[in-house]
Order: C-alpha cells, then structure tokens, then sequence
C-alpha cells in the first residue's frame, strides 16, 4: 500500500472520530450548563477539547460552542474535521469502498451552509447529525472495507483518537470539579457525572455492569479500565494492539509502536481506580494522552508516512 | 435521430418510441433523479478559478445517442485505422521522418513545434507505440457520413462518463436496455489494463506493475483518475509517491519502495521530470525520462506525442493513412483551412463570420471565435490575432456538426453533438462499442466542452 495511503487512512480514522468525540463533548456541555447555578461549564469544555489557549479568557458560551462545531481556522472543529476527512477521502477515493465514500459525501452540502446562529439554536440536532456522519462512515467500513492493511490503517487512526478523546470527556469533570472539590454527591455532582456517561453513549452499558451506582469511581473505572466498553482507554488500547500486531503479522516486522502499545495495556490492566484517584486522575489522564500521541507519532514512522 | 428526408432513422426507432410512451414531463422528473445520483456519487469534475463550488456536475442528458451495427462497424474500423496511422506517424517523425522527406508534411511544421520532443529522437518505445490512447473527435456530416474534427493523443478524458452514464441509464430505463440490445461497455477498464501490461519495459520480468500518475485532487479530470485506477485495480499515484533509484522507478509503500514498470500519466510532458524538462516545476519524478529512455520504464502515453495532436498536423492525417498503411482513409477529415498559408489565410479572414476558428495548440474550447456567433468586435480582434501569427490557427466551417434530440426546459429540441470514441493500442488495437457524446445544451451553440457549459448522453451501440 502506498504510504500516502495509509497515511491518509489513518488520518481520515482520527478526523472522523474526533468529528464525532467533539460533537460528544458539545452535547456534555449543553447538558451541564442547563443546571442552576451553572457558569464555567463552557470553559470547562474548551480546556478539555485542548483549545482554551485559542479562545479569549472570557470567551462567551456561542463563542465556544461556534469555535468547536463550525470554525473553520479551528483544525480540530467539526466542520474542520469532517472537511478534512473529505478531503483526504477524496485523495484517495481508490482505497475506499463506494459505500464509505458516499458516507462522507453525502449531506456534505448540509454542513458547507450552515451559520452560526442557525446551529446554536438547534444544536442537539447538528450534534446528532455529526454523530450520525461518524456512525454511517464506520459501519460503511465495517461492513464492505476488504480486511487487509488499508483497513488496519483506518482503525488504527480512529483508535488513538477515540482513546484520547475518551480520556479527555472524563477530564472535563476534573475541570467542572476544581472550584468546589470540596462538595462530592449531592444532585449537581449526579448530574455531571451521568453527564460524562451520557456523553460516550455508556449510560446503558455502565448500568449493565454496575447495576445503577452511579460513583465518580465506578464511572472513572468504566471508562479508563473496562475491558469491553468500547470507548474506554483500555478498550482502545487493547484494540491497538491487536490491530497492530495483525500489521506485525502481514509485514514480518515489528516496531517501536507495537511496544509501546503493549506497554499502555500492561500498566491499565494492572491499574486499579482506588490508587488512581490517590495518585490523580488528571495527572494519569495527562500522562496517557501524551503517550497516545507518542504512539501517533511512531505509527507514522514505523509505515513511512 | 433523424435521416435528411424527415423519418426516424432505423437505429433510433425504439428511443423514439420510448420518447413517445415516456413523455416530457416524467423525462424531466427522470433527469432530476440522475443528477441527484451524480451528485451522490461525487462524479463531478473541477473548476477552479471561477468562484463559487469547484465541483461542477457535468449536466446530463437522459436520451441516449444510438448507432446502428453497421454504422458502428464502420465508425471503429475507421477510428483504429487513424489510432494505428498516428502511431506510425509518431514513430516516423522521431526516426527517420520519411514523410517529411516524401513532402507531405512541411518539416518545419514537426520540428518547430513546441509538442515535438527532440530528447524522444531516435528513441524506440516498447511495441513502438506512443499514443496508447487515442480519442478522435467525431461529427456525424449527413446520413452516411463521419468527418473527424480532431484527434487527442496525450491524454485524452471523458472516458469515465462513458463509463458513468451507461450505469446511470442501466439504473433507470432496464427495459428500454432489454428492448434494445444495446452492446455492453464494461469491459474498458479490463482492456485498458490489459493494453497498459503490454507495453511493458525490457526491464520488467514478471506480471508488469501498472500504476496511474495523477496531479491531485485539484485537477479537473481526478475524478476520472481515480475511476480508472479503481476499476483497474492499479494504485492512483502523485509524483510524489514515485522515485528513481538503481535506474528503475519505485513508488514509496507501507513497506518500503516498490517496483513499478508501466505508468499511465495523465499529467503533461512538462510536469514528468524537472531535470528533463520543466526544471522550475516541483512536480514530477526526477530522473524518471533518463530511466524511460534506458528501458526501465514505460510511460503512456509517450512524451512528445501530441506532436500528432497538433491541429495543424491533423490535416496531414488522411495523407498518413494512405502513406503509412497503404489504405484508403474510412473517416474524413472536417475540411480544414491553414492560416499559416497565405491563399487560405486569404479565405478565412474574408469569411470569418462563417469559420469555426481554433488555435493550433489550444484544447478544451479555450481560444476560439465561433463565426456565427461572434460579435463584430470579436472578429476583429481575431483578425489581427490571425495576422499577427497567422501558424497558430486553423479554420473549420460550422455547419458539419450534427445534431441529436435533447430534454430541455422547452421539451425534447435538437442540439448539438459530437462524439469520443477511445482507441487502444497495445499489440492489438482495441475499441470499446461505445464513447462519450458530448452535447452542447445552449439552443444553436456549437460548443460542446464540459468546461464551457457542455453536457454529456449515453452513447448506444446497438448489436448486430
């Protein structure tokens, strides 16, 4: 496969992916900032999304909610990243299914007209529209994708992405948390924290492994370590890694990306949520999301692109 | 559709029929619903520059160009006999250019030419073929006659419409396709790979590998090229995927470099290989013509084919068929003047309202004046375009282009057409039953380029 292939593959994987984790992130927002009393949930959001340094201190809560859905300076917005996904789709039109290309195609008009005010007043909907754009791609190449590298490929972008975007949904808690650390449980506290469940579709899922006790430490747990939700961290991980070692397989090779790969899955597996909440979510979560881009980078190296 | 006298010519009866039972209004219903699908499918071309959407739909017209058997026999026999003429023309003028010496074609017609390649002199491709794919521009003239307007060596396009459209009408009228035996096209992507692996370079030992050279997504034809690459099965390639090492080229892969042995480009000649030819360009493959000229390579088509292309080589063609192969010409050509020669320079300028007037190395309907439609003033610029350099142009009368029914917003009225049938040459000379019919969809308007506003119809060509 050429490099540019797979290179483009793989990025398609994390802007899609992204499209949809932000939308996620909006929709977690919109939820917290309907509660009384309510003011830097904003902010929160766009310190998660890693973007708070673009925006003004004071930016206000359209502001934020047009910088992350529609701005096009924004590389990491939804429109930004849908457009790219397109863009690289279109590059590579070859290595994609009719069915996978027409996913992104489709409706692409829809998203080139929108405005501002007409998305703000009706966000849920653009929210679950960008969400559907995300489902249609990954089950168009679930279901007619040949399962050879290009297929790896894209996997691999939409993992590394979704593994850190996972663990950046359950960081904007912590920003939600720091001004009033002090006060845990309680209906507001509830509320944020199913809000995070809300966000990463894991409502139902959460309940069917822990039968309704909604604790910052069973849900922290759920999403860091579960082993068979499919957005947790450790999920992702173990995805990671069994998709790279099927490249390992095909290519005869291994490299410094399978490593470290194998690596984040030992340390998850051997994690329990008590210790780290002692030692920091935050901290961890800093801590992962900087070896996911490690291991971004080291793909990119590994398959010469 | 119909003959001079008035009746419905034998080919069209069914379409006819069905033009009748079918009715305008759902016609036009029908043509919605297959823009609809274009535009869901993304085949579109690009325009940029103009402002508003580059992604433009090529418009599409739901009645289908019909040939009858044996107009059909004719027309290809008569196409492969120019693809094989062209051929052997190429070959001439960069060896011993004996059609120049017989004085048929003026040397300094070929030799101050910019398409004329001097680093190709001398130099024999594999299979000696340089044009592997020839598109020949066709109007039909009366009711037996085809005259050629003008031949496209280099990289001729269009093809994925032909392809395209057919699927789009299978999709919509299957019984007009039962009642009508139309002959199927979809073998052209097989024939075309199959036609690209024979001209495979000494170089390569095994199953040739055959990738396509596009310039990117920008460029107006690259939905084209990643059609064909697809239905290929051949990786679509930029310049920069590619690389010479070791006196053999390679495409940068998920693996490490892989050998490629045939690349189809659809770039032009300047953009293949700065140290070659166009050094200020940062596209194209360095060292890629010196590995091509050393047999490691094979490039389709060849450099320094469009001299064949060259309008003002295309009057020579009927002379080449008879030089070359020994054989009377089965098309003819549109009568065609030269301005560069002072008795028909003459003529035109004191007839201009009525010509047709293109420049020699023009393509895609850019740099023409249409007589009949042309303001006063345009004619006079170009009169004093033609006097200042009386070698760039050539003149055709008008009235030869046929025309075929078309929906239009006041109901089915004639337009237009000519045709685009793609001529393969590997060992065999091959022809899919089929082409592109382009249309001109403004009432009167001669111009049929995708680029100025021209549409597209399926082309039939009905079995024996």
């Amino acid at each position: 496969m050429l490099s540019r292939t797979a290179e483009n593959l793989f990025w398609m994987g994390r802007y899609i992916e992204r499209a949809d984790a932000t939308a996620r992130l909006i929709e977690m927002g919109r939820r917290m900032a309907m509660l009384p009393g309510a003011n830097e949930e904003w902010q929160s959001v766009a310190r998660a999304a890693g973007c708070a340094s673009e925006l003004p201190p004071k930016a206000s809560d359209s502001k934020i909610i047009t910088y992350l859905l529609l701005d096009r300076d924004n590389r990491s917005s939804i429109h930004c990243c849908l457009a790219q996904a397109r863009t690289n789709a279109k590059a590579i039109r070859t290595a994609l299914t009719a069915d996978m290309w027409e996913a992104l195609n489709d409706h692409w008009r829809l998203l080139e007209a929108l405005d501002a005010d007409e998305a703000i007043a009706d966000l849920p909907v653009w929210l679950d529209w960008a969400k559907q754009r995300a489902a249609a791609f990954r089950g168009a190449a679930e279901t007619s994708l040949l399962r050879n590298e290009g297929y790896v490929f894209l996997r691999l972008g939409e993992f590394v992405e979704r593994a850190e975007m996972t663990l950046r949904l359950l960081d904007v808690k912590y920003y939600v948390l720091l001004p009033e650390t002090d006060v845990v449980g309680g209906g507001r506290d509830f509320h944020q924290w199913t809000s995070v469940l809300r966000a990463t579709s894991a409502m139902r899922a959460y309940h069917h492994v822990y039968r309704g006790d909604y604790t910052p430490w069973g849900i922290a747990e759920f999403l860091v370590l579960n082993t068979m939700f499919p957005r947790s961290a450790n999920f992702c991980y173990r995805a990671l890694e069994r998709h790279l070692d099927d490249l390992a397989r095909l290519y005869g090779e291994r490299h410094d990306c399978h490593e470290t790969a194998a690596e984040m899955v030992r340390r998850l597996d051997g994690c329990d949520i008590n210790s780290l909440f002692q030692t920091g979510l935050h901290e961890f979560i800093g801590d992962a999301i900087k070896v996911t881009n490690r291991l971004s980078s080291e793909i990119s190296r590994a398959y010469y692109f | 559709m119909r003959a001079s006298d008035g009746s419905i010519r034998s080919p069209y009866e069914q379409v006819a029929a069905w033009l009748e039972a079918t009715g305008e209004a759902n016609l036009r219903q029908r043509q919605s619903e297959a823009e609809a699908l274009f535009r869901r499918l993304g085949i579109t071309f690009s325009v940029y520059g103009e402002g508003g959407d580059p992604e433009r739909l090529i418009p599409f017209d739901l009645i289908p160009r019909v040939f009858g058997a044996a107009e059909w026999r004719k027309l290809s026999r008569g196409v492969q006999q120019r693809a094989r003429a062209l051929n052997a023309f190429l070959y001439d003028v960069y060896h011993r250019g004996e059609i120049m010496r017989a004085g048929i074609v003026p040397e300094s017609l070929v030799y101050q030419n910019e398409a004329y390649l001097p680093e190709m002199a001398g130099f024999d491709p594999p299979g000696r073929i340089y044009s592997h794919i020839v598109g020949v521009d066709i109007v039909r003239t009366n009711d037996t006659d085809f005259q050629v307007l003008e031949d496209n060596c280099r990289t001729p396009s269009g093809v994925s419409y032909m392809l395209e459209n057919r699927e789009i009408m299978m999709r919509m009228f299957p019984r007009l396709f039962a009642a009508c035996a139309v002959d199927p096209i979809d073998e052209y992507p097989t024939m075309l790979k199959r036609t690209l692996q024979e001209v495979a370079p000494p170089a390569c030992k095994g199953e040739p590998t055959v990738v396509l050279l596009t310039p990117g997504p920008l460029n107006s034809a690259y939905y084209e090229h990643s059609f064909l690459a697809d239905l290929m099965g051949v990786e679509l390639v930029e310049s920069s995927d590619l690389f010479v090492n070791d006196g053999l080229v390679w495409m940068r892969t998920t693996r490490g470099p892989q050998r490629v042995d045939v690349i189809y480009r659809r770039i032009d000649d300047s953009y293949l290989d700065p140290l070659a030819f166009n050094p200020d360009s940062l596209l194209g493959v360095p060292g890629l013509f010196s590995v091509y000229r050393a047999g490691g390579v094979t490039l389709c088509s060849a450099p320094g084919s469009g001299i064949a292309d060259d309008k003002a080589i295309y009057v020579f063609v009927p002379e080449m068929i008879r030089f070359y192969l020994g054989e009377q010409p089965i098309l003819k050509n549109v009568q065609t003047w030269r301005c560069s020669l002072a008795d028909e320079r003459d003529h035109v300028l004191a007839n201009l309202k009525d010509f047709v007037v293109k420049q020699v190395h023009g393509s895609g309907g850019y740099g023409m004046l249409i007589g009949p439609h042309a303001t006063k003033k345009q004619i006079s610029e170009f009169r004093t375009k033609i006097l200042a350099d009386p070698d760039a142009y050539i003149a055709q009368p008008t009235l030869e282009l046929s025309s075929a029914p078309t929906v239009t917003a006041d109901g089915i009225d004639a337009r237009h057409v000519d045709f685009r049938p793609f001529c393969l040459v590997g060992k065999q000379v091959r022809l899919a039953p089929g082409g592109l019919t382009r249309v001109a969809l403004t009432k009167g308007s001669l111009v049929v380029n995708s680029s100025q506003g021209g549409g597209v119809k399926d082309t039939w060509v009905l079995s024996e």
